[in-house]
């Protein structure tokens, strides 16, 4: 439709019975969680319609990694999901080792000290995305507090991934083949000691808090009233919609890429997946927005029980990146898809032996989530609309690319 | 001019009796009558002392009356919205504002001067007239509440026999400010707002009146200083616990009148999450800040109100001894109401309009009328407020309260104890 926001209100006034008024909620509005514009068809305060408008934040990501050298493109990923950046980072380079790994001539193996590394600083960022996520989610409901709590532990992680890499939001830490070794964290040196005692501290004080958040957010009445029942997605539905991550887990569907298809070291950790059930003393069903909600608190403790078994292991000797002379992947294609923090990330790279790529592709989690909200939102209320964007914690950095 | 007490007098416009009963105002008016008839008018020039009104003094104590109340009672917003950001701050692990003055005290001084610099916008499709009057409405009708309050024995505007009739009437009319803005913005989300004010202020008024309707069955007075000294006798003979039916009406009143505000968990019409600012999301600078005033001026008024129908007022905790009495207990049971508005704010999510709807319709609104009946039945048990009746009342309080805390409240004896940090 090529009507301005004018004309459009001239038309509806010219229809003084018209029952249905066109609402634009974004791409500024407080909680649509960056630039989401939706297209609201109101009777009221119901919603009729509520359409998606993407592409706000679109920055050509796909077609600008074309011009770039593989190791030129991670610090692009960090800008997709900027809330979980390091995983993003990940992501894209287990899907490039892997299309390296095709090479037999050049044989390369990720060192066991950076997969440690890897697997810690990621799992710690999944901590701060869901935190992020629960703080957020609290907000739109309308509960302050919460969000202020969230942003006060998280900051204690992002001054932990300050001292591994030097960034706060962008990372670019994980790279080809390894870690970065910018700030170097020697083996058994005291640095190292001073950074695992860190999380270690850290997760000694968080693990009280996420039952304290339960408390004071999730088993809240009015919280639960608004979310429970609320924009039930069933498994078949989430399946379709291709939702992955939180919110199929969300829907009841046990399934975790860290446990159904392990990659990199997750084989060696146990962690239970958590997966939505009814709970009726909160008139929760399987796959409602508490339900989305509910599996990322128990998320964080899960992540919690591998970061710990990490450290009681403590991190292994050696050399944090591999010996690579050049990142030149051999011809070929490769899909590789991780578990993000929203769910499952792929690459679909396509190389032609030159060290760009021909093609790449982002399998974002948000896109495939936010794509269930107009089936979603059918029929419900604006208060809803709200509800809904947060419990399928949408990153628009992620959904546009 | 000279018949002005004449007029005063009529039994046409009696506003000495319907209006002014309360005798120390009436005596402080003859003080300034008098004041006027035997020091000013012998000094003044011959041909003007024999044509001076002598009711001028009359007129003078009411404009001081209300320059006092408009320029005092402005200050009360000032003071609460610095506490509410300090509150916030507080129950959010922060230190609020620090920067302006010594801990921040003057920041809402400094915001008042910032807003009233700012560019006054006004949407040029909007309903001007409508959009500039909206801002007075709220903000006139939110201080003309004020006028009702017995602060102490001695302050108060003005004691009518109807005193809480007219906080009722005065507080509807709010409403029509809130439509008034949101319609005249000619933006979609402040209509959405104000229509979901209007609903939600219209609806939570039943509840409120009916709630009021319990004390003044209990006083027999609509007058707000009678209903204050019926509670003269220290804490037991206060409204709240004279009957176990006062005891609900007291919450429902305190929620509702959260309602009646706006706050959370009720601040639909300003929901910032889902409809940007409500009714006053076009409105900028002074204006922005009368609604502001406004929202914090009602906040304290509902307060105040509440304190006087259910808390004792003015009278003080034991008789005989100004243990939290007069005006400083006034303010201070005033403020504790203030801060627990605060803490909800603060602790709560928000509820949904059709939530807020059920709340009110299926079951505030049948408990206060339950609670009418159960007052009317109290009194033909218990004709007169004795000790017994109270005894009776504390009673069925207390096990009440243990049995609502036995059902409700089994998620807070399973607490995680606090971690040390």
């Amino acid at each position: 439709m090529e009507t301005t926001p004018q004309t459009e209100s001239k038309i509806i006034e010219l229809k003084p019975f018209a029952d249905e008024m066109v609402v634009n909620m974004g791409p500024q509005h407080p909680s649509t969680h960056g630039v989401l514009r939706l297209e609201l068809k109101l009777d009221g305060e119901v919603v009729r319609e509520a359409i998606p408008h993407i592409g706000y934040l679109h920055r050509c990501f796909e077609k600008h990694s074309e011009n770039l050298s593989y190791p030129q493109i991670i610090p692009f990923t960090d800008r997709m999901d900027y809330v979980a950046a390091m995983n993003q980072n990940w992501g894209f380079c287990l899907a490039v080792e892997k299309l390296l790994e095709a090479d037999e001539s050049k044989e390369f193996e990720v060192p066991e000290r950076a997969e440690y590394l890897r697997v810690l600083i990621c799992e710690l960022n999944r901590i701060a995305s869901h935190l992020l996520s629960f703080g957020t989610y609290g907000m739109d409901m309308g509960a302050f507090t919460p969000f202020l709590y969230a942003f006060r532990d998280r900051e204690r992680l992002l001054l932990l991934f300050e001292k591994v890499c030097g960034a706060r939001l962008t990372y670019n830490y994980i790279r080809i083949g390894g870690v970065s070794e910018i700030i170097p964290l020697e083996p058994g040196s005291i640095a190292e000691q001073n950074f695992l005692d860190e999380i270690e501290a850290f997760l000694d004080y968080f693990e009280p808090l996420i039952d304290e958040y339960n408390e004071l957010l999730t088993k809240n009445s009015i919280f639960s009233e608004r979310t429970t029942r609320v924009a039930v997605m069933s498994a078949e539905m989430a399946l379709s919609y291709g939702a992955t991550g939180p919110n199929l887990r969300g829907s009841g569907v046990d399934w975790d890429l860290r446990r159904d298809e392990p990659y990199s070291i997750y084989d060696r950790f146990d962690f239970d997946v958590p997966v939505a059930v009814d709970v009726p003393e909160l008139g929760s069903v399987v796959g409602d927005c508490w339900s989305r909600y509910k599996i990322r608190m128990d998320e964080m403790k899960e992540s919690i029980r591998i970061v710990r078994q990490i450290l009681a292991e403590g991190l292994p000797g050696g050399p944090v990146m591999a010996e690579l002379k050049a990142v030149r992947p051999p011809k070929g294609e490769i899909y590789f898809r991780s578990e993000a923090p929203r769910g499952e990330l792929g690459f679909y790279i396509v190389s032609d032996g030159t060290p760009k790529p021909v093609r790449l592709k982002g399998r974002s989690p948000c896109f495939s989530a936010l794509s269930a909200l107009q089936e979603l939102s059918q029929g419900l209320m604006v208060a809803d609309i709200i509800a809904i964007i947060g419990s399928i914690d949408i990153v628009m950095g992620e959904v546009d690319r | 001019m000279s018949d002005f007490r004449a007029l005063f007098a009529s039994p046409n416009f009696n506003i000495s009796e319907s209006f002014l009963p309360n005798i120390n105002l009436q005596n402080q008016l003859n003080w300034a009558e008098e004041f006027i008839q035997n020091v000013v008018i012998p000094r003044l020039p011959e041909a003007v002392a024999s044509h001076f009104p002598v009711e001028i003094g009359t007129v003078l104590v009411m404009f001081a009356c209300a320059g006092i109340f408009v320029g005092l009672v402005p200050l009360l917003p000032l003071v609460l919205v610095l506490a509410e950001r300090k509150v916030s701050a507080r129950f959010q692990n922060r230190t609020g504002p620090m920067r302006v003055g010594p801990w921040g005290t003057l920041q809402t001084l400094a915001d008042g001067v910032k807003l009233i610099f700012k560019e006054d916008f006004i949407p040029p499709q909007g309903d001007k007239f409508l959009f500039l009057l909206a801002p007075y409405i709220i903000f006139a009708c939110s201080f003309a509440v004020f006028a009702a309050i017995p602060f102490s024995q001695g302050i108060l505007v003005s004691d009518f026999n109807i005193g809480i009739f007219y906080i009722m009437a005065i507080s509807s009319v709010i409403v029509m400010g809130v439509i008034m803005a949101g319609w005249s913005s000619n933006s979609k989300w402040s209509l959405l707002g104000s229509l979901r004010s209007a609903a939600q202020i219209v609806s939570y008024e039943i509840p409120l009146g009916l709630s009021i309707l319990t004390v003044v069955m209990l006083v027999e007075s609509l007058s707000m200083q009678e209903i204050v000294a019926s509670q003269s006798n220290g804490v037991f003979s206060w409204l709240i616990f004279r009957t176990p039916f006062a005891f609900i009406a007291f919450f429902i009143f305190f929620i509702s009148s959260i309602a009646e505000v706006n706050r959370t968990p009720f601040d639909l019409p300003e929901a910032e999450s889902e409809i940007v600012a409500g009714f006053h999301t076009e409105y900028s600078g002074m204006r922005f800040a009368l609604f502001f005033i406004a929202e914090y001026a009602n906040m304290f008024a509902v307060s105040a109100i509440a304190v006087t129908l259910f808390l004792g007022g003015w009278e003080g905790v034991l008789p005989g001894y100004d243990i939290l009495g007069g005006f400083p207990g006034f303010v201070i049971k005033s403020l504790a109401l203030v801060f627990l508005m605060m803490w909800l704010r603060w602790t709560l999510p928000r509820l949904r309009v059709d939530q807020l709807m059920n709340l009110c319709w299926k079951y505030f609104i049948p408990i206060a009328f339950f609670n009418i009946l159960g007052t009317g039945i109290w009194g033909l048990i218990f004709p007169e407020d004795t000790l017994i009746s109270t005894a009776i009342s504390c009673a069925i309080i207390y096990i009440g309260l243990i049995a609502a805390y036995k059902v409700a409240g089994r998620g807070l004896a399973q607490r995680p104890a606090p971690q040390p940090s």
